[in-house]
């Protein structure tokens, strides 16, 4: 296919109990703005909610955005969610309140980068670009 | 990356939902891959009620599409659908937001939700819409609803794809002329007033009832005019119900034979259209001959019509420019 005719489409997602979405407004308009196809799924999103929409979207990138805290729960079950479907080839990244010493364990276990308060959102498409390209 | 389309295929007959959903991003991209596909799976499609649900942006669509996808799982149905939002005209980027509504039903194997941008194509729907609904019905899925972009007047291309067709409308959009003018008015199959318990609504009623009261059963069918709250589900049954008996009518008429001519031969209009324009941008050949009749015309050299002519004529019959 052609370049020209590929779109990336990113999954922007909010899993956990909190009801904070500006964020993640704000980063999914930021990718529409991009020329990105966003598929926001709304607050309070299970795990399982999260890797299905994912598949059934078929998307190139899941962006989780989380405020609650529950990031060292919810994030490793959705990344065995995927892989238990299948799903391996699908760039995740994070953003919201996701203390420095939860970095490192995140990343190891296939979040590629976070994004903490503050980022501009620009850094989040170029990095989207280079990593999907 | 090469992409085994066979293999894709064989998967998405087995029920794979993965497998459904790359061959709709191939779909989407238009790929020679994709058209392959269609071609193999095609035997298998033909069995799914197709249910358009359109209205204006936010009017509540999605949300009942929600309320619709419910009364069919508790028949024991399974429901596939697509629903398009619009794509920028300037960035090509979307913003797809239809899921939010239906995300009860994301982890239910019985449902398979898909958004779609509409990519530049104008009507409300996208162009790989067909594609989506022809995959979504091979994966098995008795129910297939499409939720157009928020439509206003002019936006009709869900007849070319729905043999049911939900007009939705809500209180306090305009007085009675505007009922009674072409285009989107004349689509409804069954004409739906949500958010009924606003102010309004019993006057929304009456203004369709008598712009439709002038043929309401000229073609057998008596458009019915229902009342919902999508947010709270009231009146979605009686809603559904209606659905199912427009289809049982197109079905006893002989109805569905007009109805599928009619979706056929939109569609291969439209396949032929595409392939046509697809070869006049994307070949670089053809794009420089177009390129240089632009030009013509400009300078005045040519006219448009015969520069077209041109264009034709060089597509079917190639020759050396």
């Amino acid at each position: 296919m052609t370049e020209s005719e590929r779109k990336i489409r990113v999954l922007v997602a909010k899993p956990g109990l909190d009801g904070h979405d500006r964020g993640a407004k704000v980063v999914a308009r930021a990718l529409r703005d991009a020329g990105f196809e966003v598929i926001y799924t709304g607050l309070r999103q299970t795990p399982e909610q999260v890797a299905e929409a994912a598949l059934q979207e078929d998307v190139d990138v899941i962006g989780l955005s989380i405020l609650s805290g529950a990031h060292m729960r919810l994030f490793p079950e959705i990344m065995k969610l995927l892989k238990e479907k299948g799903i391996d080839d699908v760039l995740v990244i994070a953003g919201g309140i996701i203390p420095e010493e939860d970095i490192k364990p995140l990343k190891k276990m296939g979040i590629k980068a976070i994004f903490g308060p503050g980022t501009p959102t620009t850094e989040i498409v170029e990095y989207i670009r280079k990593k999907i390209r | 990356m090469t992409i085994d389309t066979n293999q894709l295929v064989k998967e998405l007959l087995k029920g794979n939902r993965r497998a459904a959903a790359r061959l709709m991003t191939l779909a989407e991209s238009m790929s020679p891959e994709a058209h392959a596909a269609i071609k193999q799976l095609y035997p298998h499609t033909g069995s799914a009620h197709i249910i358009g649900v359109t209205g204006p942006p936010g009017s509540g669509k999605s949300t009942l599409v929600d309320k619709i996808i419910k009364e069919y799982r508790d028949q024991g149905k399974t429901v596939g659908v697509v629903a398009v939002d619009p794509s920028s005209p300037f960035t090509g980027g979307a913003l797809l937001g239809d899921r939010i509504r239906m995300s009860r039903f994301s982890t239910d194997p019985g449902v398979f939700i898909r958004s779609m941008g509409s990519r530049g194509s104008l009507g409300g729907l996208a162009w790989a819409t067909y594609d989506i609904v022809h995959i979504l019905d091979a994966l098995g899925k008795d129910i297939i609803i499409v939720e157009t972009v928020g439509a206003g007047q002019a936006e009709v291309n869900i007849i070319q794809i729905a043999e049911t067709i939900v007009l939705l409308s809500i209180p306090g959009l305009g007085d009675d002329i505007q009922t009674i003018k072409a285009g989107v008015m004349e689509i409804g199959d069954i004409f739906a007033i949500n958010k009924a318990d606003l102010d309004g609504a019993d006057r929304r009623y009456a203004e369709l009832e008598m712009a439709l009261g002038l043929d309401r059963t000229s073609d057998g069918w008596e458009h019915p005019i229902i009342k919902v709250i999508a947010t709270t589900g009231e009146g979605v049954e009686e809603l559904v119900k209606a659905i199912q008996q427009h289809h049982e009518y197109l079905v006893t008429s002989g109805k569905i034979k007009q109805n599928q001519e009619r979706r056929f031969c939109a569609q291969l209009e439209t396949i032929v259209e595409h392939s046509f324009m697809r070869k006049l941008f994307v070949d670089p050949e053809e794009r420089k001959l177009f390129q240089k009749l632009v030009q013509e015309v400009c300078e005045r050299k040519t006219d448009p019509y015969t520069a077209a002519e041109r264009l034709i004529l060089q597509l079917i019959q190639p020759q050396d420019t």
